[in-house]
């Protein structure tokens, strides 16, 4: 048994190398001692820094440098939101998490709108203004996810930034709860590819006050050019229902996102006669579930739904569900469309083989017309396949360039306003509008299984 | 005036006690009469929450040990276990290992992983103890503390950077942070259906084994810590730095011996908990250090049978929460009962009652 005693700063410097300190000064002692290792620890963690600074930050896509001092530090205190230098020059800034698990994801979200922005040699107005693109990073490595105070920080950086003219994200709903309201007061528009939680724009679906809470300057500035969840989770239903199940556990994972499409799930399910046998939150951070899933493979349940994405713990849910001996052939599991990546077939192995998850949308591989052009640009130029919603983004950046080309100058009232008038869009998704509320008229959605290690699309949903 | 704080803090307990258990669904009568309906869920969650009590106690005594040694909380001790579990993930991927491989070919290769990440655990935590902590064994308390938590940092970005060598290493899979899959070699048979007992309890060799081997590790460190020259010259230094020196004992490497201990049962809870769990994520450091932890100070720190008791209860109490209550709460009434045991006995439920600050 070790024990210990009071004693902590005592000098004790008889074996100390950096001798001369006087053993009756123990204060002055440990302050030199600091001192003496300080220098060099300081030049470490510079070199630690600098070794982060240049790994997060990825270099701008286009490189144009507004007129002037190419010198000019854009993290220099923000004063005041005006001044917006070159009027010809507008600026798009994708706020996505760049760290941890949703990397892979949000990269081809990238790869998406700089793909966009390609095709248009970043110009617009017959190459009156120059488009310039930033890459926001919402996540942090300590947080391994969206933080909150970097989504602020980040927005607000967008806010003082004057030639920022339409913020595309977020990925997580989460995140873009708290952008949307700073943004909303500095007329900045945002166009989200991949946020489905549906208190965000549409009154009553979500909490009480939802969405006006969002928009406090009394305008709309949100639009997303996906489906919202109560579709999402509506279409699960009704897919379960037809897959043959008749006794389900839900779970969520006590986010904006998960928790509102297990919310939608439950009583579509109920009401299509599929029983509940009980719902419960999980913490995202815990090492395994296997109590938990011991705890439902007692009440024999058909199917496992579970709201939340690969970043809650997928993975682990799927593992400790085939440990505790629910196979796939008797218990089924199916997530929602924060699942449906590669991601997660990297962190289940083989026991993510026969998994569903609905999609709000089509696959990238199933896009007719435009939408299959675009997957045959996209995999040649970056030779790779995209992920679930870099279509979206790409489609995100398109709607931002049209109505920057509809304004030609830097204004952010006018551009938010020519975005939420967009009808009629003809773009790789197919032809569609923004409501008024800022959601698409697309309802197409999709249902996917995992096959050999690989998402494979199923059939197409809609909702009855 | 000490009497009328203590009454005060025991209220507070009582308060939150009395809050949660209604809002956590607290029902014992309902619980009880659910424990004696079917027993035998009761015992499978006991058995669960054993093994992950088991896992957790390896991790928490390499908390105890340091803070046993040198009163420093090593927050970097979580993060060091999940380096630990990507190395031994490196070298099953070096051996190719699958999932199911044969256990000729998995039992040798296990043991070289486990050598090779206690080794590379321990080296790593020498190094750290170098050159993050031992320039700051005598400033004030919070230096070092401050310095370990810079050091969970780097190693937690260590983790995000070794994820994403998938070029070089395949099992990473495709994206550098998601987590990682880790191949399920322990070996997986029903063990009462092996003897023939007819019960829905389920109890694998695979949990068999993991139980034994952080047995055999922790009774080990007990052995080595209370009976051997290394381990006296351990207690010594932790009694007082100053009079083991004088007894000629070098504190620096008996120090370092500490950190090379606590480093080596780092990378082996790594490797268990990844044949265990089969997922491993950069991420996992933190939670799993801030369970050890709460072990450790529950057990009382620097107690090296109070961690493992410590990390036991804790286990037990998160399985039995998850069955009986909701895991919504099971965080809660983990640190719930964290608070109700500090607020009775402050120096843990082993540990002497000293005051301490930190």
């Amino acid at each position: 048994m070790l024990k210990r005693k009071q004693q902590t700063n005592q000098p004790m410097n008889f074996s100390q190398k950096s001798g001369g300190k006087s053993p009756t000064r123990p204060k002055t002692n440990s302050t030199q001692n600091l001192g003496a290792a300080g220098l060099r620890k300081l030049l470490f963690a510079a070199g630690i820094a600098s070794l982060c600074a240049s790994c997060q930050n990825p270099p701008a896509p286009t490189a144009t440098t507004p007129g002037g001092s190419p010198g000019t530090s854009p993290a220099a205190t923000p004063v005041a939101v005006s001044s917006p230098g070159d009027p010809n020059t507008v600026k798009i800034v994708s706020m996505l998490p760049m760290t941890g698990s949703a990397l892979g994801q949000a990269q081809t979200l990238v790869n998406g709108i700089q793909q966009a922005l390609a095709e248009t040699n970043s110009k617009a107005c017959d190459g009156k203004i120059q488009i310039q693109y930033e890459v926001y990073d919402d996540a942090t490595a300590a947080a391994g996810k969206w933080d909150p105070a970097q989504v602020t920080s980040n927005s607000n950086k967008a806010v003082a930034d004057g030639s920022v003219v339409a913020v595309i994200g977020h990925y997580n709903s989460g995140a873009a709860k708290l952008s949307i309201p700073v943004l909303n007061q500095a007329n900045i528009v945002m166009i989200s590819p991949a946020n489905t939680y549906p208190g965000l724009t549409k009154p009553g679906k979500g909490e009480a006050k939802e969405p006006n809470v969002y928009y406090p300057a009394g305008t709309r500035n949100f639009t997303r050019v996906v489906p919202a969840d109560d579709l999402q989770g509506a279409v699960a239903g009704n897919w379960a229902k037809s897959l043959g199940v008749q006794k389900v556990y839900i779970l969520d994972d006590q986010e904006l996102y998960g928790k509102g499409i297990a919310d939608v799930f439950e009583p579509t399910a109920k009401k299509l006669g599929i029983q509940v046998l009980g719902r419960e939150g999980i913490d995202i951070k815990a090492s395994d579930y296997k109590a938990l899933m011991n705890k439902i493979k007692a009440l024999n349940p058909d199917m496992i739904y579970f709201g939340g994405t690969t970043q809650s713990n997928a993975g682990q849910i799927i593992k400790d569900m085939r440990n505790v001996g629910m196979t796939p052939e008797a218990v089924k599991f199916m997530g929602p469309d924060g699942i449906k990546e590669q991601a997660l077939i990297d962190a289940a192995g083989k026991d993510a083989e026969g998994i569903y998850a609905t999609f709000g949308g089509l696959p990238p591989q199933e896009l007719t017309g435009a939408g299959a052009k675009w997957y045959t640009n996209y995999k040649a130029k970056y030779n790779a396949e995209p992920e679930a919603y870099a279509a979206y983004a790409y489609e995100a950046a398109k709607v931002a360039i049209g109505a920057i080309n509809k304004v030609c100058k830097n204004d952010r009232a006018a551009i938010r306003e020519a975005v939420l008038a967009t009808k009629d869009f003809n773009g790789v998704l197919g032809t569609w509008s923004f409501d008024t509320n800022g959601d698409t008229s697309l309802t197409t959605m999709s249902g996917n299984v995992v096959k050999g290690g690989k998402w494979e699309f199923v059939n197409a949903l809609k909702l009855e | 005036m000490k009497n009328w704080k203590s009454i005060l803090l025991y209220l507070g307990v009582v308060y939150i006690v009395l809050l949660l258990g209604p809002i956590a669904g607290f029902d014992l009568p309902k619980i009880v009469g659910e424990i004696v309906s079917s027993p035998e869920v009761f015992i499978q969650q006991l058995l669960v929450g054993l093994v992950n009590g088991a896992l957790i106690a390896i991790i928490a005594l390499g908390y105890t040990m340091v803070y046993g040694i040198i009163e420093l909380i090593n927050f970097a001790h979580g993060d060091l276990y999940m380096l630990g579990a990507f190395a031994s993930l490196t070298v099953f991927g070096a051996f190719g290992m699958q999932d199911g491989a044969p256990l000729g070919i998995a039992i040798p290769v296990m043991l070289v992983a486990l050598i090779v990440c206690s080794v590379f655990c321990a080296g790593l935590n020498i190094v750290v103890e170098k050159y993050a902590y031992r320039p700051l064994r005598n400033a004030p308390r919070l230096a070092p503390l401050i310095s370990a938590i810079g050091v969970s940092f780097i190693f937690q970005n260590m983790g995000l950077f070794w994820g994403g060598l998938k070029a070089f290493i395949p099992v990473m899979g495709s994206n550098s942070a998601a987590p990682k899959s880790f191949p399920d070699l322990l070996p997986r048979v029903d063990i009462f259906k092996a003897l023939g007992i007819q019960t829905s309890i389920v109890f694998t060799t695979k949990d068999l084994i993991v139980l034994v081997v952080a047995v055999v590790l922790m009774v080990l460190l007990h052995v080595f810590v209370q009976y051997t020259r290394l381990g006296k010259a351990m207690r010594a230094t932790a009694q007082s730095r100053d009079a083991a020196k004088i007894m000629g004992i070098n504190v620096d490497q008996i120090i370092a011996l500490t950190f090379l201990i606590g480093g080596a049962l780092a990378g082996s809870a790594g490797i268990l908990v990844g044949l265990y769990n089969n997922t491993i994520v950069f991420t996992m450091g933190f939670t799993a250090g801030l369970r050890a932890f709460t072990a450790a100070v529950l057990g009382g720190i620097g107690n090296i049978v109070g961690a493992m008791l410590g990390g036991v209860l804790i286990g037990l109490l998160s399985s039995l929460s998850d069955q009986y209550l909701s895991s919504r709460w099971t965080n809660a009434w983990v640190f719930g009962v964290l608070v109700v045991i500090l607020a009775f006995r402050p120096g843990g439920l082993l540990g002497e009652n000293v005051q301490e600050k930190v």
